[in-house]
Parts: C-alpha cells; structure tokens; sequence
C-alpha cells in the first residue's frame, strides 16, 4: 500500500517533510540510502548490459571497454556504482537478517546500520584505491 | 499490470533474486581474484563456457525481477496520479522486457 492510499483511508496526519530538522537516525539513513543506492543501481543496468555486449564484439570491443576505464569521469562513475552496489548489498543483507529475527532489537540494529553506512564508504574508498 | 509479482510474491520474488545474486557476485569476485581476463579470448572463451551464460542468464532474470519489484515500489510511494503512475509503471516495464531481451540475443550471439 502506498502512502497516498494510508493517508485515505485513515484520518489525516500531520505532514512534516522539513529535511533539516527531521531526525534522521542511522536506521533511517541507512534505509533511505538502500533505496537511493536502488534507483542508482537500476539506472545502471543498461550501461553494464551496453558494455557486456561491446565487450563479447570482438577484440576491437573489449580493447574499446578497457578504454573506457581511462576516463576520469567513467573512473568516478565506477566508484559511484560500486559504493551504490556495496551498501545496497550490505543492507540487503541486513533485511535477510532481520527477516529470521538476528538484529532486530535496537541497539543491534544500531550497530548494523552504522556497519552497512561505513561498510559501503569503506568498499568505495578500496574502489577508488585501484581505480584512481 | 499483471498481479503477478505483489504482496506475499513480491516479497520472496525479492529475497530469492537478492540471494542468488549474491552468490553470483561472490562467485565472480572471487573468480577473476583468482584468475583474471587478461585479453578477448579469455574473456570470451569463458562467457561462451555454457554454465557461466546459464549462470549468467539466472542472474539477469533475477536482476530484472528484482528491479522491477523495487523500482515499482518506489513508483507507488511516489507517483501519485493514476494516469503518471500508470505510464510510469508500462515505461519500466517495457524497458526491463527490453534489456532481457537484449540480454538474450548477447548470450546468444555467437561472437567472432
């Protein structure tokens, strides 16, 4: 159900969409960020297909996608993607895990959120090591 | 839309896909970790090896369906007017149709 059906169908709710003064705990950004990173992800996938087919056209292609890595502003998109998939992933697998019960109480689940925040930056700074 | 993939489905449609590409990923690290594609022929002899495009077919599936399942969730939350939400949803759909489509065809290319 989405929000705009909840709001019908129960009273109305106050709405505070203030960004600088909602509190905004790790869990939260964590979340919102699973989403982000989705979206992110999503819009990559016809640029990884574009370069899995260029890359089986011959030699001349897959010397082509090796080019590509050449350039600064691919390079950065790379690290962005790759940031993009390891918090994704990370907190993909912080739902399965709450999903059978591990993590649910909050200081663990505290925990696990700061691990997938700082888990996603840390596999984009080793990304960035290699690529830059 | 079909009522295929919502609800309950949905939510094992998105568990089932996100392991299997997990494994999938894993399994690639730790392949070229260990063995990396030093030139075309490599790369190419081993994306024509059956069980890695079979592996690799799964695993498009399973990204498109888990793509479609959360990008139109974030399209609900969003896109309100029926009429935006509707082209919104036929657009996404279409344009996953479209890369498993080709997808398919580079799988199956036979490549010089």
């Amino acid at each position: 159900m989405c929000i705009g059906d909840m709001a019908k169908s129960k009273k109305r709710r106050p709405v505070f969409f203030n960004l600088a003064q909602i509190q905004m705990p790790v869990g939260a950004l964590t979340s919102i960020t699973h989403r982000v990173t989705g979206i992110l992800l999503a819009l990559g996938i016809p640029f990884s297909v574009y370069l899995l087919d260029l890359s089986l056209q011959g030699p001349q292609g897959y010397a082509q996608v090796i080019a590509w890595f050449d350039k600064f502003a691919f390079r950065v998109a790379a690290i962005v993607l790759v940031w993009a998939l390891a918090h994704h992933l990370l907190a993909g697998i912080r739902h399965l895990l709450g999903d059978i019960d591990i993590g649910s109480e909050l200081p663990a689940a505290r925990r696990s959120a700061w691990i997938v925040n700082l888990g996603g930056v840390a596999v984009a700074l080793l990304a960035a090591g290699v690529l830059l | 839309m079909r009522k295929a993939v919502t609800g309950l489905r949905a939510w094992l449609v998105q568990r089932i896909s996100a392991v299997y590409m997990l494994l999938f990923i894993l399994l690639l690290l730790f392949h070229f970790f260990l063995d990396p594609p030093h030139a075309y022929l490599a790369w190419h002899g081993w994306m024509k090896n059956p069980g890695v495009s079979v592996a690799t077919f799964v695993f498009f599936s399973a990204l498109l369906l888990h793509a479609w399942v959360g990008v139109r969730d974030v399209v609900m939350d969003y896109v309100h007017p029926l009429a935006l939400r509707v082209s919104a949803l036929v657009l996404l759909g279409f344009s996953l149709m479209a890369i498993a489509a080709w997808v398919v065809r580079i799988l199956l290319t036979e490549y010089g």
